[in-house]
């Protein structure tokens, strides 16, 4: 056995990212090793990139492309996209799958998802790896005890060419939750407090690990809802430690290691958590006890209160540069300061997005919706075809129907408007998903963020609701 | 990309907190291609009303920030989605240096691989520039990142940091897929020894 004393004590991250430096200098950016690309329809900039300098792709079996953002949710071709402009794009990703030879699960292959609801669920995002995808929500993987940053398409290109990314290293921020999430709260709930504490960039910088009793209790779905939102706090990713359940929920997926292979990994996977004496930057504390079920307000997801809350008075903020912003959020919103938050009316749902469109998210919304009419228009988009397909042999998707509500194709939809799912000018959506700025879900949509059964409930008053008044 | 060495210019200031990228460019226009430019659909939903017109009220709309070169934003610009098209069109509208008090990571990035400087200056110093911007008759800013210097209207001069890797690429106009394409013996070496120390990791 070597002697650990001389070993400076190392973080999560610090572990997994040593082993990954291929080039390090003295000052500056570490070139980096990639494990796993996800690529989707908004690499066409990348392809063209690549293909003006005349390179190809160094390693495409680890090159995986998903199309996502811009397929209909009605149909499972391009020619039933919304437009022709948008059936062009998801066709211009084909031809780039077939021009490059990367791994490719198309619109019709029951692998095909949200790319972060599809890299877990495949195996293909393991602990102890690197992951990048030209997405922002890339942080979603880390609760594997994965790095997974979200790149532009210049970086995209770049890994595609040489596996490799320049980065810095980033600042490590550890939140604990400590306690217990009480029974009538998620792990949106969970992210969206946090977001609401340290801000949305309140994490610039930084990586999350996030830990504590809180977080180790959660699914692994419960994870992946809460490093998705790390970016919404400015975060370069989040992670939660690998553990059992992690290894648990790992085994046996299609991508994952078996054999001696699979005790190989596991073996080295239980010796990343960070050692007990790891020292971060920062440190937050959040008691999970207290969180309530969360509603935003406003137009940034920092914007979040418990439902039993107000709109709050902009007068009250603490800068001349919040209270502006707070006004024009109130403005956009078409909210007053005072208004109980249970007192504003949606005019539309959605059940969907890489942030809640997993079977616990779909089961959440349907407990609530069960037995009930929603009185309002909305979506149910599930996060890939297996999830649709596993909701469907529950029943859940008449759960869905006969509560009033569309049950749809996977894909991204109406979180981010790309495919012609959208919320109208005016329009009040309460929704699953991870942004409410200022024409996210469309131009003039007002968005209100929420866990899915939080949705649920809406759908059925027509209005903002504790979830736990239509419990029991 | 185009070297940046000193840069004096108009600085527009745009004084909101938390602007995301789905503000410097909506969802519908990521579509295009680089081609066909993305100039004018920087800021659309801020820059123009629903006919299309120009919106008196921003910033770019009036002059002399119609032809600024600088932007000077509030905390946690470019936060949000990684759409590099946001870069595109702020490069393409002829933005070349951005001021600010923090980025979102993923914009910053994008910024260093299309030759914009992202500069960050202290939320104290950022907010008063922001009010003489506003207020002022002197607009122009100047940034000069071999020194690591701004100079702000009125001859104050303040200090900014950047790493030096980037700073020597945005100079020098280095295209740093360039850079690694000449390490890829390095790259060769490491992926052997990473196979043979963890196959499991290979698909």
């Amino acid at each position: 056995m070597m002697a650990m004393s001389a070993a400076a004590s190392r973080t999560l991250f610090d572990k997994i990212w040593d082993r990954h430096v291929v080039l390090a200098r003295e000052r500056g950016p570490s070139l980096i090793y990639i494990d796993r690309d996800f690529i989707h329809e908004g690499s066409f900039h990348a392809f063209a990139d690549l293909k003006r300098r005349g390179l190809s792709i160094r390693s495409p079996r680890h090159v995986i492309g998903v199309p996502d953002h811009y397929v209909p949710t009605r149909g499972r071709s391009a020619a039933e996209a919304a437009s022709s402009d948008i059936g062009k794009v998801i066709t211009r990703f084909e031809e780039n799958m077939a021009w490059s030879g990367v791994r490719h699960f198309p619109l019709n292959d029951p692998r095909q998802g949200i790319v972060h609801v599809v890299g877990p669920e495949q195996g293909l995002s393991l602990p102890g790896l690197t992951v990048v995808c030209s997405d922002s929500h890339t942080s979603t993987h880390g609760a594997l005890g994965t790095i997974a940053l979200g790149v532009g398409q210049s970086e995209n290109a770049h890994v595609m060419a040489t596996q490799t990314l320049w980065q810095l290293r980033p600042k490590a921020l550890r939140i604990n939750v400590r306690g217990s999430l009480s029974s009538d709260v998620s792990a949106k709930d969970l992210v969206l407090t946090i977001i609401a504490s340290i801000g949305a960039s309140g994490a610039t910088g930084h990586v999350i690990e996030y830990a504590g009793p809180a977080v180790e209790a959660l699914s692994m779905e419960g994870r992946l809802t809460l490093c998705n939102m790390s970016i919404e706090a400015g975060a370069r990713c989040g992670m939660v430690a690998p553990d059992d359940k992690t290894f648990e929920y790992l085994y046996g997926r299609p991508f994952a290691p078996v054999g001696a292979l699979w005790d190989t990994a596991v073996a080295y996977w239980r010796t990343l958590p960070s050692d007990p004496d790891a020292v971060f930057d920062r440190e937050v504390e959040i008691d999970g006890a207290a969180v309530e079920p969360m509603v935003t307000w406003g137009t940034s997801p920092e914007d979040a209160l418990p439902i039993t809350g107000a709109v709050p008075d902009p007068a009250l903020f603490a800068s001349p540069d919040r209270r502006a912003a707070a006004d024009a959020a109130l403005s956009y919103m078409g909210l007053r300061p005072g208004t109980l938050l249970e007192e504003i009316p949606v005019q539309r749902v959605f059940i969907g997005s890489c942030t809640n469109s997993r079977l616990e998210d779909l089961r959440a919304a349907a407990a609530v919706l069960r037995g009930r009419k929603a009185v309002v228009p909305g979506l149910v988009v599930p996060g890939s075809t297996l999830v649709k397909r596993e909701a469907e042999a529950e029943g859940l998707d008449r759960v869905f129907r006969e509560a009033g509500l569309e049950w749809r194709d996977s894909g991204c939809s109406m979180c981010v408007a790309m495919n012609g799912d959208m919320v109208g000018p005016g329009e009040r959506c309460a929704s699953t998903s991870n942004r409410n700025f200022v024409g996210r879900q469309g131009p003039g949509a007002r968005t209100h963020l929420m866990s899915p059964a939080m949705v649920a409930a809406a759908a059925i008053t027509g209005h903002l609701t504790d979830v736990r008044r239509l419990r029991n | 990309m185009e070297p940046f060495i000193r840069l004096r210019g108009v600085a527009a200031p745009l004084p909101l907190p938390n602007v995301d990228t789905d503000r410097i460019i909506p969802a519908r226009f990521l579509k295009r291609s680089r081609a066909d430019g993305y100039g004018s659909v920087l800021f659309h939903d801020l820059r123009y009303d629903a006919q299309g017109r120009d919106r008196d009220d921003f910033i770019l709309n009036r002059e002399p920030f119609r032809r600024a070169s600088i932007l000077v934003a509030d905390d946690n610009f470019g936060c949000g989605s990684s759409r590099e098209a946001a870069v595109y069109a702020l490069q393409d509208y002829g933005i070349r240096a951005i001021v600010a008090p923090s980025f979102g990571d993923i914009l910053y990035n994008n910024c260093l691989k299309n030759g914009i400087v992202p500069v960050r200056l202290d939320q104290v110093t950022v907010s008063a520039l922001l009010r003489t911007l506003l207020e002022g008759c002197d607009n122009h800013v100047t940034v000069d990142l071999e020194n690591l210097l701004v100079m702000l209207p009125g001859g104050e001069q303040k200090t900014f940091d950047i790493d030096p890797f980037w700073q020597e690429c945005l100079i020098k106009g280095i295209d740093d897929l360039e850079l690694t394409l000449g390490h890829e013996r390095d790259i060769d070496q490491f992926e052997a020894r990473y196979y043979a120390e963890q196959p499991w990791a290979a698909l």
